[in-house]
């Protein structure tokens, strides 16, 4: 990919608002030319925004380095990290679009409040090892990595931004969304791990209410097969544990 | 006259900040049974401790069999070139291992021995094979393993709040006063204990490896109720941070890169650091490989970007991106370089800050301030002249349990909670207004944050001299009068430009401390290099830290304190080389 040379002048069109009472994003697009250097992420060009046109800007970012997760965001319509596009990848005779994430309630023109998210969190059984003798504990890289693939996310929240179950359906009540659907992967393939989180992953976190689209996938910026690697092994246990008729019969006679 | 009325919360502890350090006191603090509130500028799990790369130091010894807690003290008293606190260096040492497992107890997933344990990297200055890690994204599983275990602690978080002003009543801390970042609604947390974990100070510089967060806002809040900040000088630049293109100019290049053998190497093609330390070569420690890379760009062998150049590309693809795989995205994505299939461009960043706020070595209590405490990056002592690499995420990790443990323990013993005087509170509000009050045609405060970086870049950076340094003095003066008359457009709610109103202020008082604790140690030792007193200065400096504090008038008192001797059956672990470094002179300094 090649860099574009010296400094462009580039349209952009960036969301202001802030919610109405139900967290509606009330505002208005407002256009801004912004001097482009080579090399600049989108989020360079708000926070050029910020330090010459409008100071008052609202932006959460923190790292720029895409390891934090913060400044998810949707340019041209496409859910994404703001420290992590490039804008020397963007058709240069088109204005770039930046919005808010769509899925939650608005804070203030980029930011949304994603609350939500952390409170999903809390309702997850914890880590839970076999035995509290550490000095036993052994596993191998081949039983980490697959965890250790569900524990790269830096939850952006740009999948349970993606997923059509949030985002139109609005099932906030009913579905735990992607990202925690990995983060219960994470646990229930840990080595060590023995809680049973199945009953919640069905039930509470409502996994049967996924269906498979990707969207999540498509849009991590940590490249996680959420859906291959985390949902359907998880929907195959949820299935195995509900509705396969022997498990069905040993369970209910107590074997697990 | 804006409102300035206030919303009131209290709590046995608070604790303001929410990386590592502000994670792990809030979990040690609410096992020991008192109320917790963890405050936290940005959102829960993205603080700055999430860009940790590398590793967390600790002598499991499950790599290297022969490592243990007295070697890994011997390297950090060594890395900080004797300035460390010994007493601090020790629990370091002696704890680590036992808070990493810890980790692993709550959850964490650390890469893996072929017999099934934790996995440690050889590192700069590291004796031994010996920083626990998760690839190159080790910060993130050490957070995030904390982030787990503390929403199950019944911690009360509150994030994206934001504390401006330490309050006292009588000698003891009562609590902070500061915002709600989304509303720009005042808010008090009354508190019979305080545990600051607010990090550096890396935003005063412009090239640096830290997030926006890294205002200073602890050791200047910290001070202004009396707290001494000491080592001040001593920052540390990482040796390798991206260079191009400018826009990612500082994002740290994890030096896993070179523990995994990354080579570097000048526009000649040379391994200078053989110049440098022929026997560690890459593995030297960062002020060291910093300052040789700082040394082969000055003398015009820097690559075309001006950096030189850092290669892993023989260690093969599959390797690279299994072991290091965010600096593969990172370089491929933001530099356009492949890094599996030549070098990347690499020159130093500001990266972290050594000194910091003066604390009791075993229970990290703020000297001259009851009931506060500091841990963490924020805190000093530890690391004396230079970090080595892993000795922060320990540091976080030992020492934010003994801060919580401490804290808590002191709010349990005190009956009633602190008194605050609504009147002084009042006076912090109105303060933090004012901006909205003034010229519309003033300065915003990004204009006086971008020359800010740049001064202290520029004078107060890797390299320093008298004349600089008094140059840089006198600018910040300017700044700080500047900064006083800035404006702010818009509202309260989520409104950036009014949070770096006061921001700005931390940041210019601690770059006055660092720049006036350089000009203060006329040598050169670890973070801190006078061009004007290129060699170390034993005879004046080798056992004395430095230490700043706020007088009544407001001016900075620069002096100096000799360091508390080593423990007798301690410094029997040294060498005779060691000798002249740990065993002070009868003689007074």
């Amino acid at each position: 990919m090649m860099m574009s040379l010296g400094v462009v002048d580039r349209e952009f069109h960036v969301f202001r608002g802030l919610p109405d009472a139900d967290g509606e994003h009330i505002g208005e697009v407002k256009s801004f030319t912004v001097p482009v250097q080579p090399g600049w992420v989108v989020l360079d060009a708000l926070l050029y925004l910020q330090a010459h046109n409008a100071p008052d800007l609202a932006i959460r970012w923190n790292c720029k380095a895409a390891k934090c997760g913060s400044c998810a965001a949707e340019i041209n319509g496409l859910p994404s990290l703001m420290c992590k596009t490039r804008l020397d990848h963007m058709p240069l005779d088109k204005p770039v679009l930046v919005r808010p994430m769509r899925t939650f309630p608005l804070i203030k023109d980029l930011v949304t409040d994603v609350s939500w998210n952390y409170e999903v969190n809390k309702r997850i059984t914890p880590f839970t090892p076999y035995n509290d003798d550490q000095s036993t504990w052994r596993y191998f890289q081949e039983d980490a990595d697959r965890v250790q693939e569900f524990r790269k996310c830096i939850e952006c929240f740009l999948c349970q931004n993606s997923c059509h179950v949030i985002r139109h359906h609005r099932k906030f009540n009913h579905f735990a969304g992607p990202r925690f659907l990995v983060r219960l992967a994470s646990l229930e393939m840990h080595p060590l791990d023995v809680a049973d989180r199945i009953p919640f992953t069905k039930e509470e976190a409502g996994i049967g209410l996924c269906n498979i689209t990707k969207c999540c996938t498509e849009r991590c910026p940590e490249g996680i097969r959420i859906t291959d690697n985390a949902i359907i092994p998880l929907k195959e246990r949820v299935v195995d544990r509900y509705y396969d008729p022997i498990t069905m019969l040993l369970h209910k006679i107590g074997i697990k | 006259m804006m409102s300035v009325h206030y919303e009131t919360k209290t709590y046995d502890v608070l604790v303001i900040g929410a990386g590592g350090a502000g994670l792990r006191a809030a979990i040690e603090a609410s096992a020991q049974g008192v109320s917790v509130a963890l405050v936290t500028k940005s959102l829960l799990g993205k603080a700055h401790t999430v860009m940790a790369e590398g590793g967390m130091a600790a002598a499991l010894s499950y790599v290297d069999a022969d490592d243990c807690w007295q070697a890994h003290y011997k390297d950090t008293i060594r890395g900080g070139k004797y300035l460390s606190n010994f007493r601090m260096a020790e629990l370091h040492a002696k704890e680590a291992p036992e808070r990493v497992k810890e980790l692993e107890k709550w959850g964490a997933v650390f890469d893996r021995t072929p017999d099934g344990r934790i996995l440690q990297r050889p590192f700069g200055g590291h004796t031994y094979r010996r920083l626990a890690h998760v690839g190159d994204r080790t910060g993130l599983e050490l957070i995030r393993t904390l982030q787990d275990k503390g929403i199950h602690c019944g911690i009360d978080v509150h994030m994206e709040c934001t504390m401006t002003h330490l309050l006292k009543d009588g000698d003891q801390v009562a609590g902070a006063f500061g915002y709600w970042r989304e509303s720009g609604r005042f808010i008090l947390i009354n508190a019979k204990s305080v545990i600051l974990c607010t990090g550096g100070i890396g935003k005063a510089y412009k090239v640096t490896s830290n997030s926006w967060e890294y205002t200073a806002d602890g050791q200047a809040m910290a001070m202004k109720i009396g707290a001494e900040l000491i080592d001040m000088e001593f920052l540390q630049f990482h040796p390798t941070g991206m260079v191009c293109p400018p826009s990612v100019k500082g994002i740290l290049v994890t030096e896993a890169v070179r523990g995994e053998g990354g080579k570097l190497a000048n526009a000649l093609g040379e391994r200078f650091m053989k110049n440098y330390d022929p026997e560690r070569m890459e593995l030297s420690t960062r002020d060291i490989v910093a300052k040789a890379i700082y040394t082969e760009v000055k003398e015009g062998r820097g690559s075309p970007n001006g950096g030189v150049f850092l290669d892993i590309s023989h260690r093969g693809a599959d390797y690279i991106k299994r072991k290091l795989p965010s600096m593969y995205h990172q370089f491929l994505e933001l530099g356009d370089v492949d890094i599996t299939k030549g070098p990347m461009e690499v020159g130093p960043t500001m990266h972290y800050t050594m000194g910091g706020v003066r604390v009791h070595p075993e229970t990290q209590e703020v000297l001259n301030v009851t009931g506060l405490y500091a841990a963490g990056e924020v805190s000093g002592g530890l690391h004396g002249g230079n970090r080595l690499g892993g000795n922060s995420l320990s540091d976080l990790i030992v020492f934010g349990q003994r801060a919580g443990q401490h804290a808590a323990e002191f709010a349990k013993q005190q009956t009633i909670l602190p008194k605050i005087n609504d009147e002084e509170v009042k006076g912090y509000a109105e303060e933090l207004v004012a901006p909205f009050e003034r010229d519309s045609k003033a300065e915003t405060p990004y204009q006086i944050q971008a020359d800010l970086q740049e001064l202290m870049n520029n004078k107060v950076g890797i390299v320093r001299e008298e004349q600089g340094l008094k140059e840089a003095i006198e600018e910040l003066q300017v700044l700080k009068a500047r900064a006083k008359v800035a404006r702010v457009d818009g509202s309260r709610a989520y409104n950036p430009g009014w949070h770096l109103s006061h921001d700005i202020h931390n940041m210019i008082l601690v770059g006055e401390v660092v720049a006036r604790a350089a000009l203060q140690r006329t040598e050169s030792r670890g973070g801190h290099t006078r061009l004007d007193h290129l060699q170390p200065d034993n005879e004046h400096w080798r056992f004395v830290n430095s230490t700043i504090r706020l007088n009544e008038s407001g001016e900075l008192d620069v002096s100096t304190y000799e360091k508390p001797q080593m423990d007798e059956a301690l410094r029997d672990l040294f060498e005779k080389s060691d000798e002249l470094a740990i065993t002070q002179s009868k003689q007074k300094i």
